[in-house]
Protein backbone atom coordinates (compact mmCIF):
# COMPACT_ATOMS: atom_id res chain seq x y z
CA UNK A 1 0.00 0.00 0.00
CA UNK A 2 1.41 3.67 -0.51
CA UNK A 3 1.48 6.31 1.49
CA UNK A 4 -0.95 8.95 1.68
CA UNK A 5 0.01 11.05 4.32
CA UNK A 6 2.92 11.39 6.52
CA UNK A 7 3.83 14.17 9.57
CA UNK A 8 6.59 14.51 10.96
CA UNK A 9 7.01 16.99 14.17
CA UNK A 10 4.34 19.49 13.15
CA UNK A 11 4.54 22.32 15.60
CA UNK A 12 1.84 24.78 15.34
CA UNK A 13 1.01 27.82 17.22
CA UNK A 14 -1.31 30.98 17.73
CA UNK A 15 0.08 33.64 19.15
CA UNK A 16 2.56 32.07 21.53
CA UNK A 17 0.52 29.31 22.24
CA UNK A 18 1.64 26.66 21.24
CA UNK A 19 -1.38 24.34 20.30
CA UNK A 20 0.42 21.37 17.96
CA UNK A 21 3.82 20.27 19.94
CA UNK A 22 5.27 17.80 17.40
CA UNK A 23 2.99 15.56 16.06
CA UNK A 24 4.28 12.69 13.87
CA UNK A 25 1.28 10.65 11.70
CA UNK A 26 1.34 8.14 8.91
CA UNK A 27 -1.32 7.28 7.14
CA UNK A 28 -1.80 4.62 4.27
CA UNK A 29 -4.35 4.52 1.49
CA UNK A 30 -7.69 3.69 2.18
CA UNK A 31 -6.77 3.78 5.93
CA UNK A 32 -9.16 5.52 8.15
CA UNK A 33 -7.66 7.51 11.54
CA UNK A 34 -9.42 9.27 14.20
CA UNK A 35 -8.62 12.00 16.02
CA UNK A 36 -10.20 11.79 19.52
CA UNK A 37 -9.06 13.96 22.65
CA UNK A 38 -10.89 16.82 24.64
CA UNK A 39 -11.74 19.86 22.80
CA UNK A 40 -8.30 22.31 22.72
CA UNK A 41 -6.17 19.15 22.01
CA UNK A 42 -5.03 20.68 18.63
CA UNK A 43 -7.19 18.14 16.56
CA UNK A 44 -8.87 20.62 14.05
CA UNK A 45 -5.74 22.56 14.08
CA UNK A 46 -3.90 19.47 12.86
CA UNK A 47 -6.38 18.97 9.98
CA UNK A 48 -6.00 22.94 9.23
CA UNK A 49 -2.47 22.49 8.72
CA UNK A 50 -3.40 19.07 6.07
CA UNK A 51 -5.09 21.24 4.08
CA UNK A 52 -3.04 23.93 4.67
CA UNK A 53 -5.36 26.53 5.72
CA UNK A 54 -2.64 26.90 8.66
CA UNK A 55 1.03 26.91 7.84
CA UNK A 56 3.10 24.94 10.20
CA UNK A 57 5.49 26.79 11.96
CA UNK A 58 8.13 23.80 12.18
CA UNK A 59 7.69 20.20 10.79
CA UNK A 60 6.91 18.68 7.40
CA UNK A 61 4.30 17.12 5.75
CA UNK A 62 3.46 15.15 2.79
CA UNK A 63 0.59 14.43 0.92
CA UNK A 64 1.48 11.28 -1.98
CA UNK A 65 5.45 12.08 -0.91
CA UNK A 66 4.70 15.24 -2.41
CA UNK A 67 5.85 17.95 0.64
CA UNK A 68 3.00 20.13 0.70
CA UNK A 69 4.89 22.27 3.26
CA UNK A 70 7.77 23.13 0.97
CA UNK A 71 8.50 26.85 0.25
CA UNK A 72 6.53 27.60 -2.78
CA UNK A 73 4.50 24.76 -3.50
CA UNK A 74 0.87 25.33 -5.03
CA UNK A 75 -1.63 25.43 -2.12
CA UNK A 76 -4.11 25.50 -4.62
CA UNK A 77 -3.21 22.24 -5.89
CA UNK A 78 -3.02 20.74 -2.48
CA UNK A 79 -6.19 22.13 -1.47
CA UNK A 80 -7.77 20.36 -4.40
CA UNK A 81 -6.50 16.74 -3.67
CA UNK A 82 -6.89 17.48 0.19
CA UNK A 83 -10.89 17.91 1.19
CA UNK A 84 -12.03 19.21 4.37
CA UNK A 85 -15.51 18.98 5.77
CA UNK A 86 -16.14 21.89 8.35
CA UNK A 87 -18.04 21.46 12.11
CA UNK A 88 -20.37 24.47 10.78
CA UNK A 89 -20.74 23.40 7.42
CA UNK A 90 -19.74 26.40 5.91
CA UNK A 91 -21.76 26.06 3.02
CA UNK A 92 -22.34 29.35 0.57
CA UNK A 93 -25.83 30.54 1.63
CA UNK A 94 -25.85 32.86 -1.70
CA UNK A 95 -26.07 29.72 -3.43
CA UNK A 96 -28.12 26.62 -3.83
CA UNK A 97 -26.81 23.33 -3.09
CA UNK A 98 -26.45 22.17 -6.98
CA UNK A 99 -24.43 25.63 -6.77
CA UNK A 100 -22.63 24.92 -3.61
CA UNK A 101 -21.51 20.87 -4.93
CA UNK A 102 -20.39 22.42 -9.04
CA UNK A 103 -18.75 25.90 -7.79
CA UNK A 104 -15.67 24.47 -7.09
CA UNK A 105 -15.29 21.87 -9.90
CA UNK A 106 -16.20 24.49 -12.35
CA UNK A 107 -13.70 27.00 -11.44
CA UNK A 108 -11.02 24.88 -10.15
CA UNK A 109 -10.73 21.99 -12.25
CA UNK A 110 -12.58 24.05 -15.13
CA UNK A 111 -15.18 21.51 -16.06
CA UNK A 112 -17.91 23.03 -18.52
CA UNK A 113 -20.84 23.16 -16.58
CA UNK A 114 -23.02 20.60 -17.58
CA UNK A 115 -20.70 18.13 -16.86
CA UNK A 116 -20.50 19.71 -12.81
CA UNK A 117 -23.69 19.93 -12.38
CA UNK A 118 -24.46 16.47 -14.02
CA UNK A 119 -21.56 14.89 -11.77
CA UNK A 120 -22.88 17.59 -8.66
CA UNK A 121 -26.45 15.51 -9.29
CA UNK A 122 -25.30 12.42 -9.27
CA UNK A 123 -23.52 12.45 -5.83
CA UNK A 124 -26.47 14.68 -3.93
CA UNK A 125 -28.38 11.66 -5.53
CA UNK A 126 -26.12 9.03 -4.25
CA UNK A 127 -26.33 10.48 -0.76
CA UNK A 128 -29.98 10.65 -0.93
CA UNK A 129 -30.53 14.70 -1.20
CA UNK A 130 -31.60 14.48 -5.36
CA UNK A 131 -34.99 16.58 -4.59
CA UNK A 132 -32.44 19.07 -2.79
CA UNK A 133 -30.37 20.25 -5.72
CA UNK A 134 -31.85 23.45 -6.38
CA UNK A 135 -32.96 24.54 -2.74
CA UNK A 136 -30.89 27.17 -0.71
CA UNK A 137 -28.64 25.68 2.55
CA UNK A 138 -30.85 27.78 5.07
CA UNK A 139 -33.90 25.56 3.53
CA UNK A 140 -31.95 22.12 4.94
CA UNK A 141 -31.95 20.11 8.14
CA UNK A 142 -28.39 20.58 9.61
CA UNK A 143 -28.04 16.93 8.69
CA UNK A 144 -28.45 18.04 5.15
CA UNK A 145 -26.80 20.86 5.09
CA UNK A 146 -23.86 18.74 6.43
CA UNK A 147 -24.30 15.83 4.05
CA UNK A 148 -24.08 18.48 1.21
CA UNK A 149 -20.91 19.77 2.64
CA UNK A 150 -19.49 16.60 2.49
CA UNK A 151 -20.91 16.42 -1.34
CA UNK A 152 -19.36 19.28 -1.95
CA UNK A 153 -16.00 18.02 -0.54
CA UNK A 154 -16.44 14.84 -2.56
CA UNK A 155 -17.06 16.48 -6.29
CA UNK A 156 -13.70 17.16 -6.09
CA UNK A 157 -12.68 13.55 -5.89
CA UNK A 158 -10.64 14.36 -2.92
CA UNK A 159 -7.83 11.57 -2.65
CA UNK A 160 -8.01 12.43 1.32
CA UNK A 161 -10.80 13.51 3.39
CA UNK A 162 -10.46 15.41 6.84
CA UNK A 163 -13.40 15.69 8.32
CA UNK A 164 -13.60 18.27 11.40
CA UNK A 165 -16.05 17.02 14.01
CA UNK A 166 -18.77 17.25 11.39
CA UNK A 167 -21.48 15.92 14.01
CA UNK A 168 -20.49 18.77 16.97
CA UNK A 169 -23.31 21.00 15.90
CA UNK A 170 -26.00 18.79 14.99
CA UNK A 171 -28.75 18.03 16.98
CA UNK A 172 -28.51 14.24 18.20
CA UNK A 173 -31.08 12.74 16.27
CA UNK A 174 -29.19 13.94 12.59
CA UNK A 175 -26.05 12.35 13.52
CA UNK A 176 -27.02 9.01 12.13
CA UNK A 177 -27.56 10.32 9.09
CA UNK A 178 -24.22 12.18 8.37
CA UNK A 179 -22.49 9.19 10.24
CA UNK A 180 -24.03 6.87 7.63
CA UNK A 181 -22.59 8.68 5.01
CA UNK A 182 -19.18 8.66 6.07
CA UNK A 183 -19.47 4.70 6.86
CA UNK A 184 -20.33 4.37 3.50
CA UNK A 185 -17.28 5.98 1.84
CA UNK A 186 -14.53 4.22 4.64
CA UNK A 187 -16.46 1.01 2.90
CA UNK A 188 -15.35 2.29 -0.31
CA UNK A 189 -12.05 2.77 0.31
CA UNK A 190 -11.55 6.72 1.37
CA UNK A 191 -8.86 7.62 2.50
CA UNK A 192 -9.77 9.93 5.76
CA UNK A 193 -8.50 11.53 8.96
CA UNK A 194 -11.78 12.62 11.20
CA UNK A 195 -11.49 14.70 14.55
CA UNK A 196 -14.55 13.12 16.47
CA UNK A 197 -16.16 13.12 19.96
CA UNK A 198 -18.22 10.28 18.89
CA UNK A 199 -16.66 7.29 20.29
CA UNK A 200 -18.79 4.66 19.04
CA UNK A 201 -18.40 5.68 15.69
CA UNK A 202 -14.59 6.02 16.05
CA UNK A 203 -14.66 2.44 17.06
CA UNK A 204 -16.56 0.66 14.42
CA UNK A 205 -15.39 3.49 11.09
CA UNK A 206 -11.62 3.50 12.11
CA UNK A 207 -8.57 1.10 11.40
CA UNK A 208 -7.10 3.20 14.25
CA UNK A 209 -7.57 5.37 16.78
CA UNK A 210 -5.04 8.57 17.55
CA UNK A 211 -5.76 10.09 21.46
CA UNK A 212 -4.28 13.78 21.09
CA UNK A 213 -3.30 15.56 24.18
CA UNK A 214 -1.93 19.05 24.49
CA UNK A 215 -0.91 19.41 21.34
CA UNK A 216 0.84 15.65 20.97
CA UNK A 217 -0.10 12.63 20.08
CA UNK A 218 0.24 10.39 23.30
CA UNK A 219 -1.02 7.30 21.96
CA UNK A 220 -2.57 5.58 18.91
CA UNK A 221 -3.24 2.31 18.19
CA UNK A 222 -6.65 0.02 16.46
CA UNK A 223 -9.59 1.45 17.86
CA UNK A 224 -10.94 -2.40 19.80
CA UNK A 225 -7.48 -1.95 22.23
CA UNK A 226 -7.84 2.10 22.28
CA UNK A 227 -11.06 1.73 23.70
CA UNK A 228 -10.91 -1.45 26.00
CA UNK A 229 -7.25 -1.45 26.90
CA UNK A 230 -5.73 1.91 26.76
CA UNK A 231 -2.03 1.82 28.28
CA UNK A 232 -1.73 5.66 28.82
CA UNK A 233 -2.97 6.65 32.06
CA UNK A 234 -4.38 9.76 30.22
CA UNK A 235 -6.29 8.28 27.90
CA UNK A 236 -8.09 5.92 30.26
CA UNK A 237 -8.78 9.22 32.17
CA UNK A 238 -9.95 10.54 28.91
CA UNK A 239 -12.10 7.90 28.04
CA UNK A 240 -13.66 7.27 31.75
CA UNK A 241 -14.80 10.65 31.65
CA UNK A 242 -16.49 10.04 28.30
CA UNK A 243 -18.27 6.92 29.57
CA UNK A 244 -19.18 9.01 32.66
CA UNK A 245 -20.64 11.59 30.14
CA UNK A 246 -22.92 8.89 28.97
CA UNK A 247 -21.13 9.06 25.36
CA UNK A 248 -19.92 5.73 24.79
CA UNK B 1 -63.19 35.39 27.82
CA UNK B 2 -63.85 33.09 25.40
CA UNK B 3 -60.93 33.14 22.55
CA UNK B 4 -63.69 35.03 20.03
CA UNK B 5 -64.32 37.85 22.62
CA UNK B 6 -61.03 38.36 23.10
CA UNK B 7 -60.19 38.95 19.47
CA UNK B 8 -63.09 41.22 19.66
CA UNK B 9 -61.80 43.27 22.29
CA UNK B 10 -57.98 43.16 20.25
CA UNK B 11 -59.80 44.84 17.42
CA UNK B 12 -61.51 47.34 19.20
CA UNK B 13 -58.34 48.10 21.14
CA UNK B 14 -56.91 49.07 17.44
CA UNK B 15 -59.69 50.91 15.93
CA UNK B 16 -59.23 53.16 18.87
CA UNK B 17 -55.63 53.44 18.21
CA UNK B 18 -56.29 54.15 14.56
CA UNK B 19 -58.84 57.26 16.04
CA UNK B 20 -55.83 58.72 18.61
CA UNK B 21 -53.45 58.86 16.37
CA UNK B 22 -55.72 60.52 13.58
CA UNK B 23 -56.87 62.81 16.08
CA UNK B 24 -53.48 63.71 17.52
CA UNK B 25 -51.71 63.68 13.94
CA UNK B 26 -55.31 66.90 12.97
CA UNK B 27 -54.47 68.40 16.37
CA UNK B 28 -50.96 68.94 15.88
CA UNK B 29 -50.70 69.32 12.46
CA UNK B 30 -53.47 71.57 12.54
CA UNK B 31 -51.73 73.65 15.12
CA UNK B 32 -48.92 73.83 13.33
CA UNK B 33 -50.79 75.20 10.40
CA UNK B 34 -52.77 78.05 12.11
CA UNK B 35 -49.25 79.33 14.01
CA UNK B 36 -47.93 79.32 10.44
CA UNK B 37 -50.74 81.43 8.97
CA UNK B 38 -52.02 83.36 11.27
CA UNK B 39 -48.25 84.85 11.46
CA UNK B 40 -47.72 88.22 9.99
CA UNK B 41 -45.14 87.57 7.82
CA UNK B 42 -47.70 84.44 6.17
CA UNK B 43 -48.84 86.10 2.97
CA UNK B 44 -45.11 87.90 2.59
CA UNK B 45 -43.92 84.10 2.81
CA UNK B 46 -46.86 82.65 0.66
CA UNK B 47 -46.25 85.34 -2.18
CA UNK B 48 -42.76 84.84 -1.97
CA UNK B 49 -42.54 81.05 -1.65
CA UNK B 50 -45.79 79.88 -2.80
CA UNK B 51 -47.14 81.67 -5.87
CA UNK B 52 -49.44 79.82 -7.63
CA UNK B 53 -48.84 81.76 -10.63
CA UNK B 54 -44.83 81.89 -10.77
CA UNK B 55 -45.12 77.98 -9.83
CA UNK B 56 -47.61 77.31 -12.83
CA UNK B 57 -44.68 79.21 -14.92
CA UNK B 58 -41.62 77.86 -14.17
CA UNK B 59 -42.52 74.39 -12.96
CA UNK B 60 -42.62 72.81 -16.45
CA UNK B 61 -39.06 74.26 -17.55
CA UNK B 62 -37.92 73.26 -13.96
CA UNK B 63 -38.94 69.69 -14.29
CA UNK B 64 -37.48 69.97 -17.64
CA UNK B 65 -34.46 70.51 -16.69
CA UNK B 66 -34.12 68.02 -14.30
CA UNK B 67 -33.98 65.69 -16.53
CA UNK B 68 -30.49 66.61 -16.69
CA UNK B 69 -30.17 65.71 -12.99
CA UNK B 70 -31.82 62.33 -13.55
CA UNK B 71 -28.82 61.92 -16.35
CA UNK B 72 -25.82 62.75 -13.95
CA UNK B 73 -27.27 60.41 -11.55
CA UNK B 74 -27.53 57.49 -14.15
CA UNK B 75 -24.59 57.72 -15.38
CA UNK B 76 -22.70 58.66 -12.55
CA UNK B 77 -24.07 55.60 -10.37
CA UNK B 78 -22.61 52.78 -12.28
CA UNK B 79 -19.42 53.87 -12.40
CA UNK B 80 -19.32 55.01 -8.83
CA UNK B 81 -20.66 51.17 -8.11
CA UNK B 82 -17.71 49.59 -10.24
CA UNK B 83 -14.98 52.25 -9.00
CA UNK B 84 -15.44 51.79 -5.24
CA UNK B 85 -15.43 48.00 -6.06
CA UNK B 86 -12.21 47.89 -7.12
CA UNK B 87 -11.00 50.25 -4.19
CA UNK B 88 -12.56 48.18 -1.44
CA UNK B 89 -11.17 45.08 -3.36
CA UNK B 90 -7.96 46.94 -3.52
CA UNK B 91 -8.14 47.93 0.09
CA UNK B 92 -9.24 44.26 1.44
CA UNK B 93 -6.27 42.57 -0.64
CA UNK B 94 -3.64 40.40 2.00
CA UNK B 95 -0.48 39.68 1.63
CA UNK B 96 3.31 42.38 1.16
CA UNK B 97 3.15 42.39 -2.54
CA UNK B 98 -0.46 44.31 -2.71
CA UNK B 99 0.88 46.43 -0.24
CA UNK B 100 0.97 49.75 -2.49
CA UNK B 101 -2.91 48.53 -3.75
CA UNK B 102 -3.98 48.72 -0.30
CA UNK B 103 -1.98 52.12 0.56
CA UNK B 104 -3.70 53.73 -2.60
CA UNK B 105 -6.89 53.26 -2.19
CA UNK B 106 -6.79 54.00 2.02
CA UNK B 107 -5.16 57.19 0.96
CA UNK B 108 -7.88 57.77 -1.91
CA UNK B 109 -10.68 56.96 0.23
CA UNK B 110 -9.23 59.18 3.50
CA UNK B 111 -8.58 61.42 0.94
CA UNK B 112 -11.89 62.11 -0.84
CA UNK B 113 -14.16 61.17 2.07
CA UNK B 114 -12.44 63.67 3.66
CA UNK B 115 -12.89 66.79 1.61
CA UNK B 116 -16.59 68.48 1.23
CA UNK B 117 -18.06 66.94 -1.72
CA UNK B 118 -19.03 70.59 -3.43
CA UNK B 119 -15.21 71.49 -2.58
CA UNK B 120 -14.46 68.63 -5.21
CA UNK B 121 -16.61 69.81 -7.55
CA UNK B 122 -15.51 73.80 -7.52
CA UNK B 123 -11.58 72.06 -8.02
CA UNK B 124 -12.43 69.99 -11.14
CA UNK B 125 -15.38 71.70 -12.99
CA UNK B 126 -13.67 75.20 -13.06
CA UNK B 127 -9.95 74.32 -12.32
CA UNK B 128 -9.65 71.43 -15.07
CA UNK B 129 -11.37 73.54 -17.98
CA UNK B 130 -9.11 76.28 -16.75
CA UNK B 131 -5.75 74.43 -17.39
CA UNK B 132 -6.31 73.77 -21.27
CA UNK B 133 -5.35 70.39 -21.65
CA UNK B 134 -5.77 69.50 -25.09
CA UNK B 135 -7.90 66.69 -25.44
CA UNK B 136 -9.56 66.83 -22.14
CA UNK B 137 -13.09 68.25 -22.07
CA UNK B 138 -13.78 72.27 -21.29
CA UNK B 139 -17.31 71.61 -20.32
CA UNK B 140 -17.72 72.84 -16.23
CA UNK B 141 -20.76 69.80 -15.94
CA UNK B 142 -18.71 67.26 -17.18
CA UNK B 143 -15.72 67.92 -14.59
CA UNK B 144 -18.44 68.68 -11.97
CA UNK B 145 -19.52 65.21 -12.79
CA UNK B 146 -16.06 63.45 -12.73
CA UNK B 147 -15.73 65.29 -9.52
CA UNK B 148 -19.41 63.68 -7.95
CA UNK B 149 -17.77 60.58 -9.09
CA UNK B 150 -14.38 60.49 -7.57
CA UNK B 151 -16.23 61.88 -4.19
CA UNK B 152 -19.14 59.36 -4.04
CA UNK B 153 -16.81 56.59 -5.15
CA UNK B 154 -14.75 57.38 -1.69
CA UNK B 155 -17.92 56.30 0.59
CA UNK B 156 -19.08 53.50 -1.40
CA UNK B 157 -16.05 51.84 -1.34
CA UNK B 158 -16.38 52.05 2.19
CA UNK B 159 -19.55 50.76 2.34
CA UNK B 160 -18.75 47.96 0.66
CA UNK B 161 -15.43 47.07 2.67
CA UNK B 162 -17.83 46.95 5.80
CA UNK B 163 -19.90 44.55 3.77
CA UNK B 164 -16.74 42.25 2.68
CA UNK B 165 -15.84 42.74 6.45
CA UNK B 166 -18.86 41.08 7.39
CA UNK B 167 -19.20 37.91 5.84
CA UNK B 168 -17.55 35.43 8.46
CA UNK B 169 -13.62 34.51 7.64
CA UNK B 170 -15.02 30.87 7.62
CA UNK B 171 -16.62 31.51 4.19
CA UNK B 172 -13.38 32.20 2.41
CA UNK B 173 -11.74 29.39 4.51
CA UNK B 174 -14.67 26.70 3.34
CA UNK B 175 -13.94 28.20 -0.72
CA UNK B 176 -10.12 27.87 -0.50
CA UNK B 177 -9.96 24.81 0.85
CA UNK B 178 -11.69 23.86 -2.22
CA UNK B 179 -9.21 24.69 -4.08
CA UNK B 180 -10.17 28.11 -4.93
CA UNK B 181 -7.63 30.82 -5.56
CA UNK B 182 -7.83 33.91 -3.14
CA UNK B 183 -9.50 36.21 -6.52
CA UNK B 184 -12.07 33.57 -6.99
CA UNK B 185 -13.01 33.34 -3.59
CA UNK B 186 -13.60 36.78 -3.08
CA UNK B 187 -15.17 37.18 -6.35
CA UNK B 188 -17.90 33.91 -6.48
CA UNK B 189 -18.47 33.88 -2.74
CA UNK B 190 -17.57 36.85 -1.01
CA UNK B 191 -17.93 39.72 -2.72
CA UNK B 192 -22.07 38.25 -3.55
CA UNK B 193 -23.01 37.78 0.11
CA UNK B 194 -21.34 41.25 0.66
CA UNK B 195 -23.04 43.25 -1.89
CA UNK B 196 -26.16 41.54 -0.58
CA UNK B 197 -25.78 43.01 2.54
CA UNK B 198 -24.71 46.35 1.81
CA UNK B 199 -27.82 47.22 -0.56
CA UNK B 200 -29.71 49.37 2.21
CA UNK B 201 -26.55 51.56 3.11
CA UNK B 202 -25.84 52.02 -0.44
CA UNK B 203 -29.27 53.20 -1.49
CA UNK B 204 -28.88 55.85 1.05
CA UNK B 205 -25.82 56.92 -0.50
CA UNK B 206 -27.63 57.20 -3.76
CA UNK B 207 -29.91 59.35 -2.67
CA UNK B 208 -27.79 61.58 -1.65
CA UNK B 209 -26.25 61.32 -4.65
CA UNK B 210 -29.03 62.28 -6.41
CA UNK B 211 -29.38 65.38 -4.05
CA UNK B 212 -26.01 66.28 -4.80
CA UNK B 213 -26.14 66.25 -8.72
CA UNK B 214 -27.48 70.00 -8.18
CA UNK B 215 -23.96 70.71 -6.71
CA UNK B 216 -23.08 70.97 -10.99
CA UNK B 217 -25.22 73.78 -11.06
CA UNK B 218 -22.05 75.60 -9.82
CA UNK B 219 -20.04 74.61 -12.59
CA UNK B 220 -22.17 74.27 -15.52
CA UNK B 221 -23.80 77.63 -17.02
CA UNK B 222 -24.44 75.90 -20.26
CA UNK B 223 -25.96 72.37 -19.29
CA UNK B 224 -28.80 73.95 -17.04
CA UNK B 225 -29.77 71.28 -14.16
CA UNK B 226 -33.35 72.02 -12.17
CA UNK B 227 -31.43 74.10 -9.54
CA UNK B 228 -29.41 76.38 -11.59
CA UNK B 229 -33.30 76.64 -13.66
CA UNK B 230 -34.92 77.74 -10.76
CA UNK B 231 -32.31 80.00 -9.94
CA UNK B 232 -32.09 81.88 -12.87
CA UNK B 233 -36.54 81.84 -13.14
CA UNK B 234 -36.10 83.29 -9.74
CA UNK B 235 -33.40 85.70 -10.04
CA UNK B 236 -35.88 86.70 -13.15
CA UNK B 237 -39.05 87.25 -10.91
CA UNK B 238 -37.77 88.31 -7.77
CA UNK B 239 -39.35 85.32 -6.04
CA UNK B 240 -38.22 81.77 -4.27
CA UNK B 241 -41.61 79.76 -5.48
CA UNK B 242 -38.73 78.15 -8.77
CA UNK B 243 -37.00 76.83 -5.72
CA UNK B 244 -39.67 75.16 -4.25
CA UNK B 245 -40.54 73.83 -7.64
CA UNK B 246 -36.93 71.98 -7.95
CA UNK B 247 -37.37 70.76 -4.26
CA UNK B 248 -40.60 69.33 -5.68
CA UNK B 249 -38.45 67.43 -8.31
CA UNK B 250 -35.94 66.58 -6.07
CA UNK B 251 -38.59 64.75 -3.85
CA UNK B 252 -40.20 62.89 -6.15
CA UNK B 253 -37.22 60.80 -6.80
CA UNK B 254 -35.92 60.69 -2.57
CA UNK B 255 -38.87 59.93 -0.82
CA UNK B 256 -39.63 56.57 -2.89
CA UNK B 257 -35.93 55.54 -2.77
CA UNK B 258 -36.18 56.47 1.20
CA UNK B 259 -39.42 54.03 1.53
CA UNK B 260 -37.80 52.10 -0.50
CA UNK B 261 -34.63 51.60 1.03
CA UNK B 262 -36.88 51.28 4.47
CA UNK B 263 -38.77 48.51 3.24
CA UNK B 264 -35.49 46.64 2.19
CA UNK B 265 -34.29 47.18 5.78
CA UNK B 266 -37.53 45.77 7.29
CA UNK B 267 -36.98 42.79 5.12
CA UNK B 268 -33.45 41.99 5.58
CA UNK B 269 -34.40 42.03 9.28
CA UNK B 270 -37.16 39.79 8.91
CA UNK B 271 -34.78 37.44 7.31
CA UNK B 272 -31.88 37.75 9.74
CA UNK B 273 -34.74 37.06 12.88
CA UNK B 274 -35.86 34.10 10.72
CA UNK B 275 -32.26 32.96 11.09
CA UNK B 276 -32.35 33.21 7.02
CA UNK B 277 -29.31 33.69 5.09
CA UNK B 278 -28.66 37.20 3.48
Amino acid sequence: MSEAIRLEGVHKSFDGLEVLKGIDLALDEHEVVCLIGASGSGKSTLLRCINLLERVDAGRIWVHGEDITAHGVDQNAIRRRVGIVFQAFNLFPHMTVLRNVSLAPMKVLRHPREAAEANARELLARFGLADKAEDYPDRLSGGQQQRVAIVRALAMDPDVLLLDEITSALDPELVAEVLDVIRELAGQGMTMVIATHEMHFARDVSNRVCFLDGGRILEEGPPDRMFSDPTNERTKRFLDRIIAAGRM
Amino acid sequence: MTRSARRFSLKEEGAKGVLIATVSTVVVLGLIAYLAVSSPYWSEFKDQFLNRQVFAESFPEILHAFRRNIFYFLTAEPVILGFALLLAVMRSSRGPVFFPLRLLSTIYVDLFRGIPTVLVVFALGFGVPALRIPGLPVDGWFWGWVALILSYSAYVAEVYRAGIESVHPSQAAASRALGLTRWQSLRSVVIPQAVRRVVPPLMNDFISLQKDTALIAFVSAFSVEAFLRAQRVSAGDFNFTPFVGAAICFLIITIPMTRFTDWLLERQRRRRMAGGAL
